[in-house]
């Protein structure tokens, strides 16, 4: 019996929270966002998720790039078709590496340090004091980084997929000889703007919301103490990893999965 | 760090993401800045249209002319009918020219490649092609020729 109660009372919980997270989003999205004082807090928020995370995306991106244009080639000329490696390596950069590995590393990069910046912020009674003062810390703490993470998300996804096809060209091209004229060629014939290139935005889109979205969740609903924010800091990476590869099985399949 | 210094490199940072998602659609894609060409549609009825698809290539002597629009059944006959877009100045094929159902390579993409006829007159917008040679079926092939036929 005991077993059985242990199950409903996680259930409830589990249902709680979602409700919880769900109320907390409208309350931050309905802050009309001030343009005079806003557009200072959202451009540090952009630069701390966005620039700095730049270097661990462009790094991850030329060598995923590079690997698949090493494997690709290695498989590709046993059928003597080594010169499909562009199209590969675009359409596997552009639809789903790109938006997939930028979310994961964007979740481990950016994510964690949100939530245990706001959670450390709770913690030490920062934000219940802004209350005090009058200021709304939902709109003044909460909102630039949602707003910055769904930003700077697809910003980096396009960056990442842009060094991945040049890693791609480095390896392919560069060192294994592929003629460059049809490792572009192929690309653009098999790669569609609106098909392949907008479908992998809008999926950077998506998961950029929801990464952010849990990241300033756990950090505001975190137990304000040290272990609080560690586990809190532990289910931001951990939510936003399996909420980043689910969303994109569906994603994948309302987009190329043709019915 | 001074509020400018963070304004200034957002901005780059921005800049670099909108000049990548150029990057990718024009180099990578193959996205032209032209404006989309004008085209008029023909048809063509296939017993057999094997994998043509929409947006598949519409081809004459190798050169791309046009795109596949649609392709659909026509009940009445029971062959595939199919729409494609030929480019407006592309407006002088014979109007006795053939649709033939080609294979790039030996396991690439299917295309529709035109073979010119001779006649004077030439194909209009809406006009359906008059002869058409279905796709090459492999299975069919060989059954052929192991019946003896």
């Amino acid at each position: 019996m005991d077993k059985i109660a242990a199950l409903g009372h996680s259930g409830i919980s589990m249902v709680i929270s979602f409700g919880r997270a769900g109320r907390f989003l409208a309350g931050v999205l309905s802050g009309v966002p001030r343009p005079v004082t806003g557009f200072p807090l959202l451009m540090r928020q952009l630069y701390s998720v966005g620039v700095l995370s730049l270097a661990i995306v462009v790094v991850s991106g030329l060598f995923i790039g590079m690997v698949l244009g090493l494997q690709g080639y290695t498989i590709l000329s046993d059928f003597g078709s080594e010169a499909a490696i562009g199209q590969m390596i675009a359409l596997t950069l552009v639809r789903e590496l790109g938006p997939v590995v930028t979310a994961l590393l964007f979740a481990g990069r950016a994510g964690s340090a949100l939530t245990a910046e706001i959670g450390l912020m709770k913690a030490t009674e920062q934000l219940s004091s802004m209350e005090m003062m009058g200021v709304d810390p939902l709109r003044r703490v909460i909102a630039p980084r949602l707003w910055a993470g769904f930003i700077a998300m697809p910003v980096l996804a396009i960056i990442f997929s842009m060094v991945g096809i040049w890693g791609g060209m480095l390896v392919g091209v560069e060192w294994l000889g592929v003629f460059e004229g049809s490792y572009w060629g192929n690309m653009q014939a098999s790669v569609d703007f609106r098909d392949d290139v907008v479908n992998g935005v809008i999926k950077s889109v998506v998961f950029g919301f929801v990464c952010a979205w849990i990241a300033v969740y756990q950090g505001y609903d975190c137990v304000p103490t040290s272990a609080g924010i560690s586990s809190a800091t532990t289910k931001t990476v951990v939510y936003s990893s399996l909420a980043v590869l689910g969303l994109d099985f569906v994603l994948t399949a309302v987009m190329f999965g043709n019915f | 760090m001074k509020q400018r210094t963070t304004d200034i490199t957002v901005g780059l940072f921005m800049l670099a993401g909108l000049a990548a998602l150029l990057f990718l659609a024009l180099q990578v894609s193959g996205l032209s800045p032209k404006a989309a060409e004008s085209t008029y549609t023909v048809y063509a009825d296939f017993n057999d249209t094997g994998g043509i698809t929409p947006r598949g290539r519409v081809s004459m002597a190798g050169v791309t002319i046009g795109t596949i629009d649609s392709v659909t059944l026509n009940k009445e006959t029971f062959q595939a009918r199919v729409a494609m877009s030929i480019h407006s100045d592309v407006d002088n094929i014979p109007a006795d020219s053939a649709a033939v159902i080609r294979t790039s390579g030996l396991l690439g993409e299917q295309y529709i490649d035109i073979s010119i006829g001779g006649e004077m007159e030439s194909l209009k917008p809406g006009d359906t092609f008059y002869s058409t040679q279905s796709a090459m079926n492999i299975e069919r092939l060989i059954s052929n020729f192991a019946s003896g036929k």
